[in-house]
């Protein structure tokens, strides 16, 4: 026995997931990862008599395809991480959030620090109940003349999420960068089980609140597939222009920020400003600038007319042609050229081994895109072309996202010019009872995955969501690593990772 | 060189005319929810029932409306048969204490403005230290972009700091997560006195979608005492900039 293929958005009877001996279920993942699949997902589930249940999806860009496969664990198995890194944070967060012990585990450590969902069984005794304080662990240590270490956070200095981070350093030189997150926790997951509930579509649009329409449409088209039905063509169309209306606004922020960070002021000014028209575009579709109450189970909240159409197509063009004059700054300015190339260089041998997704990935010539790989429902994304450069350094990573930005404006132009007619929202029932679904997102960051599972009664057993950002922040990690300690910031941009959405 | 200086020029101007001239919002903001007295039949509690985060009650008859736990989704609006319930355009939401949120058909005061010598000390200098403790960044986002040109926050005076050494007050956004309270109280201690505290959006009032969460306190004031509340999910940037004018007394009359 081996994995199951398995369709995006299709449902698959939770009984037709195979379940492997945990040897085989090793083997099956390291030889698929051997062959170019990635681990989408890779996650535990409690079991009525208190065991766990380790479930993996892999996934096949070039292919588009998907599978799942299973098995149980007992109380403790060979970990993949040492022969698969992109395990890593899959198998820290088994760890914390089930205790089960990956054996073998090169960075065991919490990833949020948070209680064991599975009351007696803990990894890490000492880190127990009370004793549980975010980055309380021991942290990487290098030895050695000259060595100092450096910690900033969990408050910054800037307005932005609570996070840790440990620099190991030889003089200016940053030998290795420990990242250490978990601040933001607010149990979420833990909220979703028994849903869906009222406040679980909210749960989703905060889950990382600058991808509201990113973790809402994913959410959504996973519980209308469990449901059996699909939002009204119209709907869907409102969805994908507002899924790249958040990129641009996002994008545009980024290179703004990147202009900050090397102090070129004339983009970072502009761009400060343009992020926030592409934030008034959205609340010109449902009042908020974030997306809040758009996306619903069953299609989304808000219509426009032809009055509104235009005037977004008009706000379009006019916010374009000043990102477009605010950007094309960046790469005539010389000293803007000097900090971007060649710092923070991610290889192409990296991203693969780490499971980079995104901007981040397609910088260091990934080519990958959840829009092209796993369309959801429609042919708005037909002969999408993937955005990919090959140097991983900061400035590809910038040019990857004015390139997405071109692509996304069209994007939108054309699917507005287009609207399907039509209501905007349907009645969305309850879900399938004993189902496994797989939703993917290109989300601006990168791969948005959320896997749910019913239960006998069709509420949630398990509902996994992957933010891009648990799979990056390692990404960045490894970007600092040789680098000097002041070109953090300039980096850390160049990721743009969410905290909230990596803590949940 | 001459390109940046031919953009600028191109760009122009655009510093937002609030608040010497009213705000522009979006058509389809939800502001200040309100209920129309007498317009809801006895009994009837459909909003109570539509409001995901229990932000509405009807203990006497009247609807109730908490403005610190709302989350302005518009639930409530659209499950009312009677449309009684609506949500208008205001975008004055701020208020100093937790029970001035506390409203009766959505009306409340609105937020005073500091007296004596805090206004004296703070009412034309105000520097900030922003702690986001379990935030979205959706509070975060909008807190920031009140520094860009379009609002231009330093005209006023308030100015973001990087470190609590450095300012007057802190800005909180998020429920207060278990594992954000220790750094937040440590923030609030480092402030020197007098100091002020300002919660912005929902999480920050009340725990907004993840109020009775074991891993988050239900907002800033279970670690550190508010001067300000700022209620939305996140709230608009007009409505924090509202508020903050509010508290210095900056905003003109035709304004308040």
């Amino acid at each position: 026995m081996r994995a199951a293929a398995l369709r995006h958005l299709k449902p698959l009877p939770v009984t037709e997931v195979p379940v492997l001996s945990m040897r085989a279920f090793r083997r099956e993942i390291l030889a698929s990862v051997e062959d170019g699949w990635r681990l989408v997902s890779f996650h535990g589930a409690g079991r009525p008599d208190d065991a766990v249940r380790l479930t993996a999806v892999l996934a096949l860009d070039s292919s588009g395809e998907l599978k799942v496969l299973a098995a149980d664990p007992g109380e403790s198995y060979p970990a993949l991480t040492p022969v698969c890194p992109q395990a890593g944070p899959f198998e820290r967060e088994i760890a914390e959030q089930w205790g089960v012990t990956p054996e073998g585990h090169p960075w065991l450590k919490p990833l949020r620090f948070h209680g064991s969902y599975r009351p007696g069984h803990v990894v890490w005794p000492e880190l127990a109940g009370e004793n549980i304080q975010p980055s309380v662990m021991d942290f990487f240590d290098v030895e050695g003349e000259g060595i100092h270490e450096v910690a900033v956070g969990p408050v910054h200095a800037g307005i932005i999420e609570p996070g840790h981070f440990r620099f190991h350093c030889h003089g200016e030189q940053v030998l290795h960068l420990e990242i250490s997150l978990g601040y933001q926790h607010r149990g979420v997951e833990r909220a979703l089980l028994g849903g869906p509930h009222p406040r679980t579509i909210h749960h989703m649009e905060t889950l990382a609140g600058d991808t509201t329409i990113g973790h809402a449409t994913t959410y959504c088209r996973a519980v209308e597939a469990l449901a059996g039905c699909q939002a009204p063509p119209r709907a869907r169309a409102l969805r994908a222009v507002s899924l790249e209306l958040e990129r641009l606004s996002n994008h545009t922020g980024d290179l703004g920020a990147l202009a900050g960070d090397v102090g070129y002021l004339p983009t970072a000014s502009f761009c400060g400003r343009l992020r926030g028209d592409f934030l008034n575009m959205t609340a010109m579709l449902c009042g908020s600038r974030f997306g809040r109450g758009l996306v619903r189970p069953g299609g989304v909240g808000f219509d426009v007319d032809a009055g509104l159409t235009a005037r977004l197509l008009e706000s379009l063009e006019d916010t374009c042609r000043d990102v477009a004059g605010a950007v094309n700054l960046l790469w005539e300015t010389s000293s803007v050229r000097a900090r971007f190339e060649q710092t923070g260089t991610v290889s192409a041998a990296m991203a693969v081994q780490l499971g980079l997704v995104g901007p981040a990935a397609r910088a260091s010539g990934r080519e990958m895109d959840v829009r092209r790989d796993f369309p959801a429902d429609d042919a708005h994304y037909d002969d999408w072309s993937i955005a990919m450069l090959t140097s991983g350094d900061v400035m590809a990573r910038a040019r990857v996202r004015w390139l997405e930005i071109q692509r996304s404006a069209e994007f939108i132009r054309r699917c507005l010019a287009d609207l399907p007619e039509g209501p905007v929202r349907m009645e969305c029932g309850p879900p399938a009872a004993d189902s496994l679904v797989v939703s993917m997102t290109e989300g601006w960051r990168g791969e948005i995955v959320h896997v749910a599972q019913t239960g006998a009664a069709g509420r949630f057993a398990r509902y996994k969501v992957v933010d891009p950002s648990f799979h990056n922040w390692m990404g960045l990690a490894m970007a600092l690593r040789g680098q000097e300690i002041s070109d953090f910031p300039l980096c850390n941009k160049s990721f743009n990772l969410s905290y909230c959405g990596h803590d949940l | 060189m001459i390109r940046a200086l031919l953009e600028r020029i191109r760009q122009c101007h655009r510093t937002v005319v609030y608040p010497a001239g009213p705000p522009v919002l979006p058509e389809r903001l939800r502001g200040r929810p309100v209920v129309t007295p007498g317009a809801c039949p006895e009994g009837c509690v459909e909003c109570v029932a539509a409001c995901p985060v229990g932000a509405i009650t009807r203990p006497d008859g009247r609807v109730h409306v908490d403005l610190g736990r709302c989350l302005f989704c518009g639930d409530c609006a659209a499950a009312c048969p009677h449309g009684a319930l609506r949500f208008t355009r205001d975008h004055r939401l701020a208020a100093r204490t937790r029970d001035d949120l506390r409203t009766v058909g959505g009306e409340g005061p609105l937020a005073r403005a500091l007296e004596g010598r805090m206004l004296s000390l703070f009412g034309r200098s105000l520097k900030l230290r922003q702690v986001c403790a379990g935030g979205c960044n959706a509070c975060e986002a909008d807190t920031n972009v009140l520094t860009t040109v379009v609002f231009d926050l330093s005209r006023f005076g308030i100015k973001f700091v990087a470190s609590p050494r450095h300012a007057d007050g802190l800005l909180v956004t998020g429920p207060v997560t278990g594992n954000m309270a220790l750094a937040l109280k440590k923030t609030y201690d480092a402030l020197p006195d007098p100091r002020l505290v300002i919660a912005v959006g929902a999480c920050a009032i009340s725990g907004g979608p993840y109020a009775g969460h074991a891993e988050a306190r239900d907002g800033a004031d279970a670690v550190v005492p508010v001067d300000l509340y700022i209620p939305g999910c996140p709230p608009h940037p007009i409505t924090i900039l509202d508020g903050l004018l509010r508290l210095l007394d900056r905003l003109p009359a035709e304004r308040l």
